[in-house]
């Protein structure tokens, strides 16, 4: 196993919340709260989980759109999160961003070739002119634009090929890590299935370690190789894919698989549905956080919070149903075999 | 309601026929689907399309616009009879005539003459220059100073409360007043009304810029200049201050046609430009006592703020339409 790429630990980012009449602080949104994983040269790690529960909060985090509330972010061995943004600035140039969007992710008032030699200047990767020129057309190569496109406005493009520019100013970092916030959650799906491919040729090409921050799992199961599950700012569970998707370990991991639909007509199986809203971060529940939507909760989840354990070789979650013996353990054996050979 | 159908008895028209619902009919394409065997594939990417040239240059510009083609037209003429107004047939506006007095509308008085025998349209005419100047100066500086107070609020949180609360305070005196509060202060002069106004009216610039900046600062292409190492200055320079330019010119248009206003206003209450400069407010001032008898010395002034006034305006909601990228209708 080599060393990776990046590496979070322990990462809390709580919001607060302002209110009264001073607009003094009367909360906190724990919109993250302590969570750690790592990536690896040439891997995708996707982050899945529900609306609002901190995926993208964790993807702003590394890039250091905002400061941190605790934990640590190390890059290739250096930490991140306490640089003053000074020193951060060249360390810059090594994580990019694709956001979801397409719209809004371009300045409607620059052309594509300025949106492109932007990063390139600010990192004094081209020496001359020519070569930032040289450098832009190349970058259209790579995300299959035409060339002479690099004078075009950004609304004279489609949300497809806006995305492509998003991702060509993404790469004209030549970064190590690529940050996908939903990027590809707002396209229609054949436009959809082009970016998913483009990303992965790109992947592959360039050994690209990959943030895929996500919510539709279909997608998160063709793209990536290991899966982190995420709710209400936790990560619940952690496995490679195929682990993941064929014998979840986390109540909630179980859930969110059985709502995958499966592209075969008449299939049959058991759908989980859960039962009320996701709790508040501003007040999360105590104990583990899922345990007022879980089938399987009982006591001591109430009261308890479970921790991040390793259960099988790569595959981690938190819940204490993994302490229990195997018989009373509903999520010991190899649930969801079914779903894999409905696949 | 009812029909008839083929058999003759009446169903209700609002029951649709079963067979013909959106919803079975989907159910028959996808039974049909399902027997096909081609796989779909997704389709090679389309090609861009050429880029769309707006046609016919300025004239087309105009011809698509025609507010702007309007308002503009009317402003641009307004101008020209400020810079023109010695050469438009016009005698000295402030030369007393005191044998001629109140004369109606005739060759020799083409808008008649005021109680001092002075010409109306030279007046008027004149007039043009100040309610022009002022309209205008107040519009950029209060524009610029605006801009620059909004940016700064916008971007650095911890002059923000302070800033705001002190443009809340200005805000919260009515214009008139402070104007005419400036005005006690200091002695009446053109300079000193545009001073006035121009205060009254940059806290309404700043808050504008300032939300403004404020969602600009959320948008994912500020975050992605941010990530790809941008330093602030150059955000502000390139992501920031280029987006606020186009509300802050329709504010800046609104802003001008209010300053004419307030200007008017405030000379015709005797607080503004001093009786010796004619002003489309002092013709007024002056005609007041006589407009059931010589209606037209207020009535000539009237109609040339309105409708300058209007001109203004109307340029600026034809600036709008096509500055919001929203409502563009090309592309």
């Amino acid at each position: 196993m080599s060393r990776p790429v990046l590496e979070v630990m322990d990462l809390k980012k709580h919001f607060p919340v302002h209110g009264g009449f001073f607009g003094g602080v009367t909360g906190k949104v724990y919109a993250v709260d302590g969570i750690s994983f790592s990536i690896e040269k040439g891997e995708t790690l996707a982050l899945v989980g529900e609306s609002g529960c901190g995926k993208s909060t964790v993807g702003k985090a590394i890039l250091r759109l905002f400061g941190l509330t605790g934990g640590q972010v190390v890059l290739d061995g250096t930490r991140i999160d306490d640089m003053p943004s000074g020193t951060l600035r060249p360390l810059r140039r090594r994580i990019q961003v694709v956001f979801q969007d397409p719209y809004s992710s371009l300045n409607p008032r620059m052309r594509v070739r300025d949106i492109l030699a932007e990063p390139i200047r600010n990192f004094g990767l081209a020496k001359n002119k020519a070569e930032l020129e040289e450098r832009v057309a190349l970058l259209m190569d790579k995300v299959r634009l035409p060339r002479d496109a690099v004078n075009r406005w950004p609304h004279e493009f489609s949300g497809g090929q806006r995305q492509r520019i998003g991702i060509a100013r993404a790469l004209a970092a030549e970064p190590d890590i690529i940050i996908c916030d939903e990027a590809v959650s707002a396209l229609d799906v054949s436009v959809k299935a082009q970016i998913v491919n483009l990303l992965q040729d790109l992947q592959k090409e360039l050994g690209l370690a990959m943030l895929f921050i996500s919510h539709d799992l279909a997608i998160v199961e063709h793209m990536t190789h290991r899966v982190a599950v995420m709710y209400l700012g936790k990560i619940v569970e952690v496995a490679t894919k195929r682990d993941l998707f064929s014998a979840p370990k986390h109540p909630y991991t179980e859930a969110l698989l059985s709502a995958v639909p499966v592209a075969m007509p008449g299939a049959q199986r058991e759908r989980i549905i859960l039962t009320g809203d996701v709790p508040s971060p501003i007040n999360p529940p105590k104990g583990c956080r899922f345990h007022t939507r879980c089938g399987y909760a009982f006591d001591r989840c109430r009261v308890d919070e479970p921790l991040l354990k390793i259960t099988d070789a790569g595959h981690w979650a938190a819940c204490h149903l993994h302490d229990r013996p195997p018989e009373e353990n509903p999520l010991a054996g190899a649930k969801g075999a079914d779903l894999i050979a409905a696949h | 309601m009812s029909a008839s159908t083929a058999d003759g008895r009446d169903v209700p028209h609002d029951v649709p026929n079963p067979a013909n619902t959106i919803m079975a009919r989907n159910a028959a394409n996808a039974l049909m689907d399902r027997n096909a065997t081609n796989v779909a594939i997704a389709p090679p990417m389309p090609d861009i399309l050429p880029p769309v040239r707006p046609r016919g240059g300025f004239l087309g510009f105009l011809r698509r616009n025609p507010t702007i083609a309007f308002g503009g037209g009317l402003v641009l003429a307004m101008v020209c009879v400020a810079i023109f107004a010695p050469f438009l047939f016009t005698r000295d506006p402030t030369a007393l005539a005191p044998a001629l007095r109140t004369r109606e509308p005739s060759a020799q008085f083409w808008f008649g003459s005021d109680m001092l025998g002075r010409d109306v349209y030279s007046r008027v005419l004149y007039g043009t220059r100040v309610s022009l100047t002022v309209g205008f100066s107040v519009a950029i500086l209060a524009s610029v100073v605006g801009l620059t107070i909004g940016l700064i609020s916008g971007f650095i949180r911890v002059a923000d409360t302070v800033i705001m609360r002190c443009m809340d305070g200005l805000m919260s005196i009515p214009p008139i007043l402070l104007a005419i509060a400036l005005m006690a202060l200091t002695r009446g002069s053109v300079q000193n009304v545009i001073i006035a106004i121009t205060i009254a009216e940059i806290p309404r610039v700043s808050r504008l810029v300032r939300g403004v900046v404020l969602s600009l600062r959320e948008q994912p292409y500020v975050d992605a200049a941010v990530a790809s190492g941008t330093r602030t200055p150059r955000i502000i320079i390139r992501h920031i201050l280029p987006n606020t330019l186009a509300p802050l010119t329709v504010q800046a248009t609104y802003i001008c046609a209010s300053a004419m206003i307030t200007e008017a206003i405030l000379s015709f209450i005797g607080a503004g430009t001093p009786p010796i400069i004619p002003s489309w407010g002092n013709i007024m001032a002056e005609g007041r006592a006589l407009w059931q008898v010589k209606p037209y010395i207020v009535f000539f002034p009237a109609i040339f703020l309105s409708i300058t006034v209007l001109a203004v305006n109307l340029l600026g909601d034809g600036l709008r339409d096509s500055l919001d990228p929203r409502m563009a209708k090309r592309v």
